[in-house]
């Protein structure tokens, strides 16, 4: 039946469409005999006014889209690293924010401006090199002087030291979920391979080597992993089938997970959980996310459902790399605390030695 | 048969001695412009709809996720859409074939099939391309690339869902992803062919701007089309082949038990026998290829609108020396930017630095071009058509969605948009949307030279504006929720409380989505329409100067009776000083006293 509505919807579309070029073309034929498919002078003065209306169409887009959907972005950095990559997007987004303005201005008031006229001709400027000179090196400088910051903004990310007192977490990436790996005491995770993963009926989660002194250690964490706060974290990123991607947006943090290859990131984390849930930009967002979510629930309570729990803001991990069904559910908790807590969560959970025994 | 057409003989009666059947005109043909139609009836117009049509499909699913829709039922059958709720791994193939048929099949084979086969003859001054035989080779490939393609969506296990990048692991085992049993060898299949039509179709291009131009047509008289036109099918030529190797790899991977991509590999509990391959290297092989296409899509789009917007605008196009030069450094710097894809990926960070630097230098050509643009329209006098609008249309995206590219080329930037929806929003308005505005821009310029009949101006100036505020309406906001720090390829983002915000901007986007794919079928219509029922054409309609409306219009073998024209001059003398007309053809001699125009 559906289907029969959707044929019909379609067809009546097509007799609409079909019907209104009729009337274009009666209306035509009464105005004048005029059927030339060329613009003809009125088609350039309506199409060159449309253009500027356009134009203020593109700076009304631009402008509703970044009064409404401002508070949706992301909140400041949770990062040390972040606020310098903030402040990197921030010139940047202004200095296209600027170009796109000045563009797009230029080239659809030029086409309501120069709307051809019958008889007038067109000025003759084949090219000006001076002008010319001026558009190459402008963009030039300025992509430069982008160029340079970007790439020493890049590197001081990407090479980061490996210090005795930064924590090392391993990501460990399969479908569809994440697990992290603290090296323990010793601050070394033991080596490890997919080949151990069937050992011990499936609870050597991560494949550690378990011959390998240094894994004995090793605590291996699923849902949730804690990071604390003010301590460099180097992230060694695995993954056991296909690509995936840990994201961290909140930290802007990313890298891919590769199988056969560790890959790694590193970030500090500079605001704890705690400390997030109480920044204004999050709790706004956190408060509009729940109202969404009472609305819905109060139709799904209406239809019988089970209501939504109420939202409340954490951390994420995420899956950025297209890995398989339900790459859109592959999510981690993390939570920033301070040290001491930190600890305190460490050593209640249980050591690699501790699952196989 | 002309399969080595003869240009230096003028006389070109003894074609009328070729009784031509039904088979050879229609469907083994080896005129240029017959094979154009065949490309745009193939690849834009069949695999478009497709396209298109897969698309709305999943933006119906990101509006609102996992409820039950009678499309889906409709197109995609119980299997995949059991009760009207669309399937995690459906979705994932719809996203992978859209990509794949839009960028491959619609804005490589389609356009620059249809495009450089239709004016590279008629616009250079010659009797057909170098060889026509190879040209229908070409096309018939492409034909039966498309057919396997098509037919993969009716596998089984579905077709390919690996994203149309194809990346292994994923798109190696079928164990990770059903679509990648079958649907991934018809993908890799389909692919061999295409690749193997368009290294031909590509060379054909290429000696035939290089030796076939008429006389007095030297390359700097050359119109900006064919120019881009060229350069396009040399960047084809360099970067397909690597793809054809990392497909062929990968082949060797998933049936020959060989180890080029896959390492360590544990998949459905058990323990693959991979070891040494790298995923990495199949990304350096893709992309090698990948990056460079995004100019195969879009050069040809950028040469289009050159000689539109020159039409139109009744003026030479500004700084013809300066737009053949950015086509040529955009051409170079695209065969070295690859990296720029795999920022996070493990690859060397100091590499990730040279990609910076590779990348970003590319804005000062494209930046030349905008300018360029601009420039022409200053003081002109501009004749607004359905194809100025589309080519003025172009402009804008290109320059909107190409400056974000300034955030994503920069490697520390990319960190945290990377696989966001503002990659999405970004690659859509440069090269999705801006290449489509090129296509629609050359059908309804040359849609006289195809079918010697005009299209309708109303319902183009209809469909433009339409798709121009729809355009926007759909990517503008897209970048926003990539900011927000979404990833792409996500079936729903009810998974993560935390987006629940941004369900509203993804119905406007699906809103804005279904009206302008839906006002593409007025621009259907009306090719359909003008094609049996549009006004006759003149010979020259837009009064341009270049060499195809010197042509008659109707086809015929050999494109010109009698004599090629001569040609004298560039393409662009508009408007000319102590000229009556506001145009002179290139095939007009200079006038006794008349100033060889300096470009």
């Amino acid at each position: 039946m559906t289907i029969l509505l959707s044929i019909l919807a379609v067809t009546l579309l097509a007799i609409s469409v079909w019907q209104i070029t009729k009337i274009f073309e009666i209306s035509n034929l009464g105005a004048k005999k005029d059927d030339s498919q060329v613009a003809s002078e009125k088609d350039n003065d309506l199409q060159g006014k449309l253009m500027f209306a356009f134009l203020v169409f593109i700076y009304l887009v631009t402008i509703y889209s970044f009064a409404s959907y401002t508070k949706v972005l992301l909140p400041e950095s949770a990062s040390e690293h972040g606020y310098t990559y903030d402040k990197l997007f921030l010139i940047s987004f202004l200095l296209i924010f600027f170009v796109q303005t000045v563009t797009q201005a230029l080239l659809h008031y030029f086409a309501y401006k120069y709307r051809g006229i019958n008889g007038r001709k067109a000025s003759f400027i084949t090219h000006n090199n001076k002008l010319e000179l001026v558009w190459t090196v402008i963009p030039a400088i300025v992509l430069f002087v982008l160029i340079l910051y970007g790439m020493t903004t890049w590197s001081d990310i990407m090479n980061f030291e490996e210090d005795e007192d930064a924590l090392v977490v391993e990501l460990y990436a399969a479908q569809w979920n994440w697990k992290a790996r603290y090296a323990g005491d010793d601050n070394v995770l033991g080596d490890a391979n997919v080949r151990f993963l069937n050992d011990f009926d499936g609870r050597n989660l991560v494949g550690i080597d378990s011959s390998d002194p240094n894994g004995l250690d090793d605590v291996v964490v699923t849902q949730e992993f804690h990071l604390p706060i003010n301590r460099k974290v180097i992230f060694k990123i695995r993954s056991q089938d296909v690509l995936h991607s840990a994201y961290m947006p909140h930290f802007r943090a990313q890298m891919n997970a590769v199988p056969g290859m560790i890959t790694e990131f590193s970030f500090t984390p500079t605001k704890t959980t705690a400390e997030m849930r109480l920044n204004p930009e999050v709790v706004s967002k956190v408060n509009r996310i729940n109202k969404i979510r009472y609305d819905n629930s109060q139709e799904l309570i209406a239809k019988g459902e089970e209501a939504l729990d109420p939202y409340q803001f954490d951390y994420l991990l995420l899956c950025a790399k297209i890995c398989g069904s339900s790459h859109y559910n592959m999510q981690m908790k993390i939570v920033v605390e301070s040290e001491k807590d930190f600890n305190k969560w460490l050593n209640d959970q249980n050591t690699f030695s501790e699952v196989i025994q | 048969m002309s399969i080595a057409v003869n240009n230096n003989v003028d006389n070109h009666d003894d074609h009328h001695h070729h009784k031509e059947t039904f088979i050879t005109k229609w469907i083994f043909s080896t005129d240029h412009k017959m094979i154009a139609k065949q490309y745009f009836v193939t690849g834009v117009i069949v695999m478009g709809i497709i396209g298109v049509l897969m698309s709305l499909l999943f933006r119906i699913q990101l509006a609102w996720p996992e409820e039950s829709f009678s499309v889906f039922s409709f197109f995609l059958g119980d299997r995949w859409a059991p009760d009207g709720v669309m399937d995690p791994n459906i979705y994932l193939a719809l996203v992978t074939i859209h990509g794949t048929i839009m960028v491959f099949f619609v804005l490589t084979a389609g356009l620059s099939g249809t495009f450089s086969n239709l004016l590279i003859p008629l616009q250079i001054g010659a009797r057909d391309m170098a060889s026509g035989f190879l040209n229908m080779l070409a096309y018939w490939l492409f034909f039966i690339s498309s057919a396997i393609m098509v037919a993969s969506l009716f596998v089984e296990a579905g077709p390919a869902a690996a994203g149309w990048t194809i990346y292994p692991p994923l798109s190696a085992l079928p164990q990770a992803q059903p679509g990648s049993g079958a649907g991934m060898t018809l993908w890799l299949v389909s692919m061999a062919f295409f690749i193997a039509s368009s290294l031909l179709g590509s060379l054909n291009y290429i000696v035939t701007v290089l030796n076939l131009r008429t006389k007095g047509m030297t390359m700097f008289r050359l119109p900006l089309t064919i120019w881009a036109f060229f350069v396009t099918a040399i960047i084809g030529v360099i970067s397909f082949p690597v793809l054809l190797s990392a497909a062929l790899l990968l082949i060797m991977d998933r049936s020959f038990g060989t180890s080029f991509f896959l390492s360590d590999i544990f998949v459905q509990g058990e323990v693959l026998h991979y070891q040494g391959g790298s995923p990495v290297l199949f990304e350096h092989l893709f992309w090698f290829l990948g990056h460079p296409e995004v100019y195969i899509v879009l050069l040809p789009a950028l040469g289009i609108t050159s000689e539109i917007i020159a039409t139109n605008a009744r003026k030479p196009i500004f700084g013809y020396r300066a737009m053949v030069a950015s086509i040529l450094a955009i051409a170079f710097l695209s065969t070295i930017v690859w990296g720029h894809h795999m920022f996070v990926t493990g690859m060397n960070p100091f590499l990730g630095s040279v990609f910076t630097f590779t990348t970003l230098l590319i804005a000062i050509p494209s930046a030349v071009k905008a300018f360029n643009y601009i420039a022409t329209l200053w003081k002109g006098n501009l004749q607004l058509n359905p194809a100025m609008l589309f080519s003025i249309g172009l402009v804008s995206t290109f320059i909107t969605g190409g400056l974000t590219g300034i955030i994503l080329g920069d490697s520390a930037l990319d960190i945290n948009v990377h696989d966001t929806y503002f990659v999405v929003a970004h690659f859509h308005l440069v090269m999705g949307i801006s290449a489509l505005y090129g296509l629609f821009a050359g059908v309804y310029h040359w849609f006289p030279r195809l079918y010697g009949r005009m299209m309708n101006k109303t319902l183009g100036y209809v469909h433009f504006w339409i798709t121009a505020i729809g355009a926007y309406g759909i990517f503008f906001p897209m970048h926003f929720i990539g900011m927000a720090g979404l990833p792409r390829r996500y079936y729903t983002n009810t998974a993560f409380p935390y987006f629940d915000d941004l369900a509203d901007i993804n119905v406007l986007i699906t809103v804005f989505a279904l009206i302008t794919g839906l006002a593409q079928l007025i621009f259907l219509y009306n090719f359909i329409h003008s094609m049996y029922f549009g006004k006759k054409a003149e010979k020259n309609p837009w009064k341009s100067n270049t060499l195809e409306w010197t042509a008659p219009v109707e086809h015929i073998h050999g494109n010109w009776p009698g004599k090629i024209p001569e040609v004298h001059r560039w393409a662009y003398d508009y408007s000319k000083p102590g000229k009556k007309e506001d145009f002179v053809p290139q095939s007009t001699p200079i006038a006794k006293g008349e100033k060889i125009t300096e470009h």
